[in-house]
């Protein structure tokens, strides 16, 4: 069991992601701490990898900036250690099953333990193929979350009742990108959900104004928002970390009043 | 163990909202692979259509001037669309029809299933979106022009290195997509469970014809079969049906690029180290942290840093061997059988030539090798016209 939990436990959850070394692991430094400043909840921090299969051209485009950096999941790591001396917020790592298996799943999820991560997010690993990772997570504590999809449907059961942390629920069809209009209904998909648990049930893929987050956090315990930022750090570079910020600010508090 | 593997191998490795696609698909095929209607109305394509059986040649001269073993070669180049590939996509269009699917979508790299693909949908009324890496639609425009003659939308693929692999993600992205009237025409025995034991079915043909062939021909099974692997199609159709058989040696040939000891190579096998990626559990070319690599050969159709996941288990149970072929010895090769057999292969086939041309000499003349010679040449014409320093343009 880790400390997910308390991501949940200050109303409804607002839930950052950032690539990490997108432009430099200085800047993701400055871009997190701004977040969690800001009201972020939990963060979810990605690992770069070579060909993201799940992700629309904006994170694509950072995985390629952060890989062109030369960053590496050790880099990474030592990144987090720093980051834990004054962040405490839960945090969590999304990134692929290859970048996990090749580093040895042991030697990656204990080293996960031992300097404070929280979660492990790999959107290329069904339930079906879960148990290739979840023994080694549930070993070192470590929480291997879920994701449910719009086709979801009869798996959802499923997947609810072995779920860690929190369950990852995907708005919509396709890749990670921001939408202009989410149009499944979230609110049929969390009530099928309870039925099996009450671990909280996060929204995420396409949102990205604070009226979307109000409309998607009612229906829900907590909104992800990666591609609106990841864009804006693509836009202000080293420099994103204060417009960063004023934008977390305004979702948590358009979450808070849902 | 999760479904579809092959030992460690296989499985599926992807996102969620694929996952009942997958499922659907795999329902699918359990239902219609016996189905008699179903096989009589591919077999009708396969001969009608398609032109099979397709020929096992007695290359004499070939064989004489190597001076060893006896060799065939199974013409997979003569089906229609000239390559091995329209075996598989005349299936799946089929399936996904009877699914009630009214698009098609693919990935292509040299152009070849691209152009399968094109060709099933115009057959079958179905729409085609082909998603092409950008390099390689200008590596191979002439087959770009001709999945657009066909009536399909050919996609340039911008990311990453814009080649096979990042055809391949663009079209899983496509189909996440869009989910309820596609089907995702996979071109390799590659990719998550159930497509690496669809296509190898489909592709089964080409093993299940050399055996009658040459039982009909010699009396008896050969002492090799081999054919040039990217993903594997081709040469898992041509060892499948032999894999009982202990004593056909099963010889696989991956593209070298400039050769094993450089980073410009697609040679998984002899220089990859297993992985998870695009769906599978196999063996993949990356770096220690699990980055895919950029892989190089002169064939586009090879240019593959992954390989299907029954080929990984072949390899790790020693049941089939594979070899790396450079380049320059699939050029030679090429070259070689266009003169002494009048019989221009794919670039991709030629790397199964030249390691027989390797093998062949050092066998008695009683042995048999057959050779899958998976495509025609004339799309390499140009690319290998510039290898050999003359710039003819298609």
């Amino acid at each position: 069991m880790s400390n997910i939990k308390e991501a949940f436990r200050n109303g409804k959850a607002f839930i950052p992601f950032v690539t990490c070394g997108d432009p430099d692991l200085e800047t993701t430094g400055r871009i997190v701490r701004e977040m969690v400043k800001n009201g972020a909840d939990l963060v979810e921090l990605g690992i770069p990898f070579s060909d993201p299969t799940a992700e629309g051209p904006v994170i694509q485009a950072a995985n390629i900036r952060a890989l062109s950096g030369n960053i590496t999941t050790d880099k990474v790591f030592d990144f987090v250690r720093e980051l834990r001396r004054d962040i405490h917020v839960p945090l969590a790592f999304m990134t692929y099953a290859n970048v996990v298996f090749s580093y040895g799943t042991e030697r990656f999820v204990s080293t996960c333990a031992e300097i404070g991560v929280d979660g492990i997010i790999l959107p290329d690993v069904p339930f079906e193929e879960k148990e290739e990772f979840a023994p080694v997570c549930r070993k070192y504590g470590v929480d291997l979350i879920s994701l449910i999809a719009p086709t979801s449907e009869a798996r959802i059961e499923r997947i609810a009742k072995s779920a860690e942390g929190f369950l990852y629920i995907v708005s919509s069809l396709g890749v990670t990108g921001v939408r202009s209009e989410i149009k499944t209904d979230i609110g049929a998909i969390v009530d099928t959900v309870r039925k099996y648990t009450d671990i909280p049930c996060a929204v995420g893929f396409g949102i990205s104004t604070p009226e979307q987050a109000k409309k998607m956090a009612a229906v829900s315990d907590g909104v992800i928002v990666g591609s609106a930022i990841v864009k804006q750090i693509g836009e202000h570079g080293r420099e994103a970390a204060a417009v960063v910020g004023g934008y977390v600010r305004s979702m948590k508090d358009a979450v808070r009043e849902a | 163990m999760s479904n579809g593997r092959f030992g460690i191998h296989g499985g599926q490795y992807i996102p969620e909202t694929l996952m009942n696609a997958v499922t659907e698909l795999e329902e699918a095929y359990n239902r219609y692979k016996d189905d008699p209607q179903f096989n009589a109305e591919l077999t009708e394509l396969f001969n009608d259509y398609a032109g099979r059986p397709s020929r096992l040649y007695y290359a004499e001269k070939l064989t004489k001037e190597l001076g060893g073993a006896k060799i065939y070669l199974k013409r997979e180049d003569l089906n229609h669309t000239g390559a091995h590939k329209i075996n598989n996509v005349l299936g799946q269009a089929l399936l996904a029809k009877k699914m009630g699917k009214t698009r098609l979508i693919a990935e292509t790299g040299a152009g070849q299933h691209g152009v399968a693909t094109a060709t099933a949908a115009a057959l079958m009324g179905m729409e085609c979106v082909v998603f092409m890496g950008e390099e390689d639609t200008k590596r191979q425009a002439l087959n770009v022009y001709r999945m657009k003659l066909l009536g399909a939308d050919v996609i340039a693929v911008k990311d990453g290195t814009a080649t096979l692999k990042d055809a391949v993600s663009a079209t899983f992205r496509e189909w996440t997509n869009r989910i309820a009237d596609t089907h995702y025409c996979l071109g390799s025995v590659m990719g998550p469970h159930p497509f690496p034991t669809i296509v190898r079915d489909f592709q089964a043909v080409i093993s299940r014809e050399i055996k009658q062939q040459m039982l009909e021909k010699e009396g008896r099974l050969p002492d090799v079969v081999m054919a040039c692997v990217g993903g594997g199609s081709n040469a898992i159709g041509t060892f499948y049906n032999f894999i009982e058989d202990a004593d056909v040696r099963l010889i696989g040939c991956e593209a070298a690029g400039r050769g094993i000891d450089t980073f410009e190579t697609a040679a998984t096998i002899n220089t990859g180290k297993l992985g998870i990626f695009h769906g599978m559990k196999s063996y993949f070319c990356q770096d220690e942290y699990g980055q895919i690599a950029p892989v190089y050969s002169i064939s586009a159709g090879l240019d593959y840093p992954g390989i299907g996941p029954e080929h990984a288990h072949l390899h790790d149970i020693g049941r089939a061997e594979y070899v790396a072929v450079t380049d320059d010895e699939a050029v030679n090769a090429f070259e070689f059988l266009a003169k002494t057999e009048g019989i221009i292969p794919a670039i991709e086939s030629a790397h199964a030539v030249a390691h027989a041309i390797k093998i062949a000499p050092e066998m008695d003349k009683d042995k048999i090798i057959v050779i899958t010679i998976s495509g025609r040449g004339d799309k390499d014409c140009a690319a290998i016209a510039r290898y050999r320093g003359e710039n003819i343009y298609e």
